[in-house]
């Protein structure tokens, strides 16, 4: 799960991270209010959505006085920023964040991340702050500090120091440093974090470090213990089609083809949706239904798959393991009973009692084309979306 | 042969008389699991599917002398239910439960390093399928018949995509020594390469195909001891050519994040070492047939 900047630095915050004073606003008369309470001559308006490189997409405004900080969170509010991390579809600001601005002296680049070759949380700084990371590793890989947390004591304060040093700060800055990089630690584990990066970290013209941004996401198993983390989540910032999901407890992933995918397994899912490409067409989405196949389940999924107003055909994908075809077939009967399917539909069954699903299937009285094999199924899918395509008038299939 | 598991592994469930591990430890047995008890806690004493039930695994380790455990314990405890199996001495842990937090499992992996190597419990998962020796024994959720015995190895992540797999080599009349699922988590028990290094080992399996996907280190780790120190041919697969990076595919481990763990530089990286990539999910069967008939 992923929270916006302001969420991240009040966490932060708490775990001794010195933070720069600033305010949500939710308007520009707020904004401006924020400013005022703020004081000082210079500020930051920057938008609130769940992606970096906001600056470049000019999310991120300077302004010397009130009426700027208004303009810039006039101009901000309701506006989509398409950055690279966003896709095409871009992102909504509804709030903003309205920070003291900073005279920076130096930029440094620090996070924590879980490292799966080493299997413990790593460190990473740098002294090329501001970038991305991966810019860092591309441009400057030397710059680059590593620094691996032995989990059964956690991070001690000699590795700080360690990163401290290498980062070159002066010995003034050492105390505060330390808070800095152990408090980010401390957030990270407490709180079952996945990710936590202060980009850039600071030291300001009086000497002081500061991080000016933050950003943090979590382990979705871990929300289980962390309601409090649960609440930070902002479905403005997700995908419409995948908050559905995962509100039905399915797991969804948006794409951009024509051809909606309804599976059983993660890896037989990306393996369908290669599958799909390589007879020539594009997944619309990514569906894993999990191992029961319930006819509820496979409602949900149908309904859900075809939200989706590109979705020109659909492969249905089910491997029968513990569960059984002829019951996967009564809940695809069951569910096109409940809806009104207007574009093709291909269901490739296999497993256990395949010939009684098959026979289910083809008795239903449902225009479905089966196929036998995961190849025959994308292929029909594929060929039945072509033919979809050209007898039908754009936007047919979203009725 | 096979490896890790055949029909006289003494086998306990962890989580035995919950409605799920209740119907897999029946499946298992059926399919003929040495299914010597299980461990509840709080239940201990009783019995349950004509097996008796135990309080801890330690003691369910000495009243039945059980090598290996299955676990279907809730997420919130199922770290504790592995941690617990490895104090006790268990040998094989096959761990089902998915949706572990990362950071538990890091306290396992941790954990489980108190004990040298060789007297150290082998984790199978989480999030996994589990292991199957057809014919012989399953530890895991698989449907037993799709798999054919025979002397293909495979290890996967996925669970379906491995069923696909053994079917379409049973379609084909190959059988299979041991499938092992290592599950879809960032952090796992057991490695593509802990896996292949068993099966290099076992006497009767002369193949292995491996069933990878995006996201992680682990197939360029598998590669490199493929390369250096495999005399079996191997054949594999990469599921995620159509992922996108940066977004999680299914699988808390499925996401692109660093530079060889896309499915393109995966294939590279498995072919740069000799091994064959089936180019299609639907030609895994086919693959290994091929690389089979010039081996004969």
């Amino acid at each position: 799960m992923e929270i916006h900047e302001y969420q991240a630095k009040e966490i932060l915050a708490q775990f001794d991270v010195p933070i720069p004073p600033g305010g949500l606003a939710y308007s520009p008369e707020q904004a401006a209010y924020r400013a005022r309470e703020i004081s000082g001559d210079k500020w930051v308006v920057k938008a609130q959505i769940h992606s970096g490189a906001r600056g470049k997409a000019g999310g991120i405004q300077l302004c010397r006085n009130e009426h700027e900080v208004w303009d810039a969170a006039n101009a901000l509010l309701g506006k989509r920023l398409v950055t690279h991390q966003t896709g095409p579809r871009g992102k909504f600001v509804y709030r903003l964040y309205v920070e003291a601005a900073s005279d920076i002296e130096r930029e440094f680049y620090l996070g924590f991340v879980l490292d799966r070759a080493t299997e413990r949380v790593m460190v990473v700084a740098s002294a090329a702050g501001g970038m991305e990371i991966e810019e860092i590793s591309r441009d400057k890989p030397d710059s680059i500090i590593r620094v691996s947390v032995e989990p059964a004591v956690g991070m001690q304060a000699f590795q700080a120091r360690e990163i401290a040093f290498a980062l070159g700060l002066e010995s003034r800055q050492l105390a505060q440093a330390i808070d800095t990089i152990l408090g980010c630690y401390r957030a990270f584990r407490d709180l079952d974090a996945t990710m936590v990066e202060v980009n850039p970290l600071v030291v300001t013209a009086e000497g002081r470090l500061l991080a000016l941004d933050a950003k943090m996401s979590f382990d979705d198993n871990a929300l289980f213990r962390r309601p409090n983390i649960s609440e930070l989540r902002d479905k403005s910032q997700e995908d419409p089609r995948e908050t559905r999901a995962a509100d039905r407890g399915l797991s969804y992933v948006g794409l951009d083809g024509q051809i909606g995918c309804i599976i059983n397994g993660a890896g037989l899912a990306m393996a369908t949706m290669d599958m799909i490409k390589h007879a020539g067409g594009e997944p619309a989405n990514f569906l894993d239904i999990g191992g029961g196949a319930t006819p509820e389940r496979v409602t949900k999924a149908f309904n859900l798959v075809l939200s989706d107003e590109s979705v020109e055909a659909i492969l249905v994908n089910i491997f029968a393991g513990i569960n059984r075809c002829d019951w996967v077939a009564e809940g695809v009967v069951q569910a096109l009973a409940k809806i009104d399917l207007t574009v093709p539909l291909v269901v490739r069954l296999a497993g256990t009692n395949v010939e009684e699903g098959r026979r289910i299937l083809d008795q239903s009285g449902f225009p479905i084309i089966t196929a036998e094999t995961l190849a025959e199924g994308a292929e029909k899918a594929v060929a039945a979306w072509r033919v979809f395509k050209t007898t039908t008038q754009p936007g047919g299939a979203a009725s | 042969m096979s490896i890790l598991l055949n029909q006289t592994t003494p086998v306990i469930i962890q989580g035995f008389t919950g409605r799920i591990g209740s119907f897999h430890a029946q499946e298992m047995m059926d399919y003929g699991t040495r299914v010597v008890g299980g461990v509840t806690p709080g239940k201990g004493g009783t019995t349950h599917l004509g097996k008796p039930v135990f309080n801890s695994v330690k003691q369910a380790v000495r009243d039945t002398g059980a090598r290996a455990s299955v676990v279907f314990v809730p997420p919130p405890f199922a770290a504790d239910s592995i941690m617990e199996a490895a104090d006790a001495g268990i040998e094989l842990c096959a761990t089902i439960t998915d949706g572990i937090p990362a950071q538990d499992m890091i306290q396992v992996k941790r954990y489980m390093r108190r004990y040298r190597k060789e007297q150290r419990m082998r984790l199978i998962g989480p999030n996994c399928a589990g292991l199957i020796s057809p014919g012989k024994a399953m530890m895991g959720i698989m449907p037993g018949h799709i798999y054919a015995p025979g002397t293909v190895g495979v290890v996967g992540r996925s669970g379906t995509l491995g069923y696909e797999a053994a079917s379409q080599m049973k379609a084909l009349g190959i059988g299979i020594s041991t499938s092992v699922g290592i599950g879809g988590d960032p952090i796992n028990g057991s490695s593509f390469k802990d896996i292949l290094e068993l099966f290099e080992a076992d006497e009767e399996t002369n193949l292995v195909m491996m069933i990878g996907e995006i996201g992680g280190p682990q197939e360029a780790e598998a590669a490199a001891y493929i390369r250096e120190n495999m005399s079996k041919p191997v054949v594999a697969y990469v599921a995620g050519l159509t992922a996108p990076k940066g977004r999680r595919m299914g699988h808390a481990g499925a996401i692109i994040s660093a530079f060889g763990e896309s499915a393109d530089e995966k294939v590279e990286i498995l072919q740069e070492a000799g091994v064959a990539v089936a180019p299609t999910p639907s030609e895994l069967g086919s693959t290994v047939a091929s690389i089979l008939a010039r081996a004969a």
